[in-house]
């Protein structure tokens, strides 16, 4: 009878520690509340820096996951520590024995509206980045106009924000901006674009020749300054005030789109899966790892494993690095237990 | 726009304005702007619509402006504050209803401070009592006088005889509304609909017919502001953050603005007599300008009240235009006389502005 | 009529109205000059900075704010430093050439 460790969240951390767990002889079992596996990362375009399609890496992932027992659409309502492991009971009325469980689930994207000035869900032609990655797939959005002459993109919306609930960084929102802008340039290669920056944050193997790119190749303005209100002119385009601070002067703008860039935050359920699993919150919101260099897929308690952005925001490969790392510490305390 | 995204902005900053039972406390400078509003607020609120509204003979002016002018101490202007809300203690009431939105700001800056040090509460406690023997307790509610009218608002629109419709061609009139900042800005929480989109004085527009313009300085500033207006040689910066304002609506052809602040309207009124003079440009149709009211003149006129006896005459900007849309019917004979028909004087008509 | 005060003119800037023709010249003698991130190195090592208002960085934030450049470069002593230390690879010397020879080539 093959070990089973039950895998909460069906995206990329959850589908990849499965295929991983089934490559060193365990049986996974994946418990998805959404109808599709793959997470956020099955509903974007392209993953920077290389440009790769995110369906090929989302359809790899699934089919090498493809052993595993998947449940969809359903979640966790108890967990229940026994003397060997622990039991895990569904709202379907399932419950499942399994000897270590593995927490992969996510982030969660802030809420753009809670930023009035800003007017998400105020005005027509305001929309956030998962919107315009949405419909960089092909799904219609009557929002984004047919020819526009000036799109703007808006650092830190909800990141870096002591009033918006959050102070942390988001991470890959700055390259994410960068590639939107890019992708942007590539359809309507008239268009102005204007990123309204804080700081930028460009961390990762070829993140600066991508930005270098978009400067001396696209023609991407890049403005330091926040953005501090968006209005509606009488014919339908955005008034969009920003502070230049490189000239000290304030600086204002008509625009045909403005692309607000929304965090990553800790999901609304952390807190119900932590107190679940018996971990801990950590004052981001995010869950604690047991330490932040050596240790982030334990948790500290036996047998809970982490891997992926419910523990801090992650890019795709730091995510998937995680998945395997989670996996591989599962099996050797499944193996040392035995 | 997507207006349901704004009322649900709305919606997360209501606050529940008390119905009855207020105690009225009036502006210093009000009555010399706007002779008639405070007094037809009383009339709208007491006679016509049976309310509960005093007003003691014994208030006085709460301070705000030298407050804010510098030239007194927060503890002298707390005093004051402190002996109108015993005058309140003593009448028996508990909500406190202001004519002025500098008012409005500086009394729930009061509580405010006094909340998070309770004993510099003590202290004014003591200085009224060595001042003139007075104790007071804390109102439960500050409202403005705008927001009671907010509240009476569908009250007063099926009373109405008039609505901010143009009588010949069935539009409604297309209506700039202006907040004043110590309202919302001070303490977005204590205000009806918060700091990006009020709806104190939208909702009663609506309510009344009209229909409300958004244009991108709407929330921008007038330019009064005390310190920099009190003295001649600043009064640039006032002039020009109006004069933003006036060339960001103009594009939207208002009919009319309303306000709730004192200044505002003063402001919004006056300078385009003085934009008029320095630049030579008007807004408003055929030269006439852009009437700005106070909501209180606005419920009168809707109401049906006499235009002349709402004190519109003592405007910069002739409400004759607006009227004439409206179809209110009004005599200008009767335009510069007074109580008891005493001819009042009539004043020089500027160079470029329209004026009747 | 002198009524004591005027109309204050505003400082900001109206991105759709600035004149970028000089801008958009330059980008096509030196493109390099899109991938300026305005580090200040340059101006950090500037023989002139100090007595001077030279920069190059604050000329190429000029130029893409349509602001004018002249004044500022009439105290370039053309040593090459800013050049040197670049961490983009600019031809900032090239750069101020070109701006020169054209305010010379229109006799301005």
């Amino acid at each position: 009878m093959k070990e089973s460790v039950v895998i909460i969240g069906g995206g990329i951390a959850g589908l990849e520690a499965a295929s991983q767990l089934l490559a060193l002889g365990l049986s996974p079992v994946i418990v998805e509340k959404s109808d599709h596996l793959g997470g956020h990362v099955a509903e974007w375009y392209r993953l920077f820096p290389d440009l790769s399609p995110a369906q090929d890496l989302v359809t790899h992932l699934v089919s090498s996951a493809s052993g595993a027992r998947i449940y969809l659409e359903t979640e966790i309502s108890r967990i229940n520590a026994l003397k060997d492991g622990y039991s895990a009971t569904l709202n379907n009325g399932d419950v499942l024995f399994c000897k270590a469980v593995l927490v992969c689930t996510g982030f969660h994207l802030f809420d753009a509206a809670k930023k009035e000035e800003y007017g998400y869900g105020i005005y027509d032609r305001v929309i956030t980045n998962r919107d315009l990655e949405h419909w960089f797939g092909g799904l219609e959005d009557a929002r984004i106009p047919d020819n526009p002459r000036a799109v703007g993109f808006v650092h830190c919306v909800g990141s870096r924000d002591v009033k918006a609930g959050n102070t942390q960084c988001s991470k890959v929102c700055c390259m994410t901006a960068i590639k939107q802008a890019i992708e942007l340039k590539e359809k309507f290669p008239e268009a102005e674009v204007y990123c309204f920056y804080m700081d930028l944050r460009l961390f990762g193997k070829k993140y600066e020749d991508f930005y270098i790119s978009a400067q001396r190749d696209y023609g991407i303005h890049f403005i330091r300054g926040r953005v501090s209100e968006v209005s509606e002119d009488i014919d339908g385009r955005l008034l969009v005030k920003a502070e230049d601070t490189l000239s000290g002067k304030p600086l204002k703008v008509r625009l045909d789109l403005l692309v607000l860039m929304a965090g990553m935050v800790c999901s609304p359920q952390t807190g119900r899966i932590a107190s679940m699993v018996r971990a801990e919150v950590d004052d981001d919101g995010f869950l604690r790892s047991r330490d932040n260099i050596y240790s982030i897929v334990e948790s500290g308690r036996k047998g809970i494993f982490f891997a992926g952005a419910c523990t801090g925001t992650k890019t795709v490969p730091e995510t998937v690095a995680e998945a395997r790392a989670a996996a591989l510490s599962a099996f050797r305390y499944i193996k040392e237990k035995a | 726009m997507i207006y349901q995204g704004k009322q649900k902005i709305w919606s997360d900053y209501q606050k529940e304005i008390p119905d009855n039972h207020w105690f009225y406390v009036r502006s210093c400078i009000r009555q010399s702007f706007f002779p008639a509003s405070e007094g037809h607020f009383v009339k709208i609120v007491r006679d016509l619509l049976g309310k509960d509204l005093y007003e003691t003979p014994h208030h006085t002016t709460c301070g705000g402006i030298a407050y804010h002018s510098d030239t007194i101490p927060q503890e002298t202007a707390m005093t004051i504050v402190a002996r109108q809300f015993s005058l309140m203690k003593e009448a028996g009431y508990k909500n406190l209803v202001t004519s002025c939105i500098t008012s409005f700001g500086n009394y729930t800056e009061i509580l405010e401070t006094w909340r998070e040090f309770p004993e510099l509460e003590t202290r004014i406690r003591e200085h009224l009592w060595k001042a003139c023997r007075r104790e007071f307790d804390k109102p439960e509610y500050v409202a403005h006088a705008s927001d009671v009218v907010y509240k009476l608002r569908n009250e007063i629109a099926e009373k109405a005889k008039f609505r901010l419709v143009n009588h010949e061609t069935g539009e409604p009139l297309r209506i700039v509304e202006h907040i004043g900042c110590h309202y919302s800005k001070m303490f977005p929480h204590k205000g009806v609909g918060g700091a990006e989109y009020p709806c104190v004085l939208s909702g009663m527009v609506e309510s009344w017919g009209g229909k409300v313009i958004d244009y991108p300085e709407r929330r921008h500033c007038c330019g009064f502001g005390f310190r920099q207006y009190l003295v001649k040689a600043n009064r640039g910066y006032s002039v020009s953050n109006t004069h933003k304002k006036f060339e960001s609506m103009e594009p939207f052809h208002p009919d009319l603005i309303i306000t709730n602040c004192p200044g505002c309207p003063y402001f919004l009124d006056r300078w385009q007599y003085v934009i008029s003079e320095q630049t030579g440009k008007t807004y408003g149709q055929n030269g006439h300008g852009i009437p700005a009211l106070t909501y209180e003149e606005l419920a009168g006129l809707v109401l049906g009240y006499d235009p002349w006896d709402l004190g519109l005459q003592i405007h910069q900007v002739g409400p004759e235009p607006l009227l004439d849309k409206m179809g209110i019917a009004y005599d200008p004979a009767r335009k510069y006389l007074g109580l008891d028909e005493k001819d009042i004087m009539k004043p020089g008509l500027p160079t470029v502005l329209k004026c009747c | 009529m002198d009524f004591g005060f005027s109309l204050s003119p505003s400082s900001a800037i109206d991105l759709d109205k600035v004149d970028l023709s000089l801008y958009r010249r330059l980008e096509q003698t030196v493109p390099d000059i899109r991938s300026c991130i305005a580090c200040g190195s340059c101006s950090a090592t500037c023989m002139a900075a100090d007595y001077s208002g030279m920069s190059v960085r604050k000329l190429i934030l000029n130029l893409q704010r349509g602001a004018d450049v002249k004044k500022m470069l009439s105290c370039c002593m053309l040593c090459g430093k800013c050049t040197m230390v670049c961490p983009r690879g600019i031809n900032t010397r090239k750069l101020i050439l070109d701006v020169c020879r054209y305010y010379s080539d229109n006799k301005l």
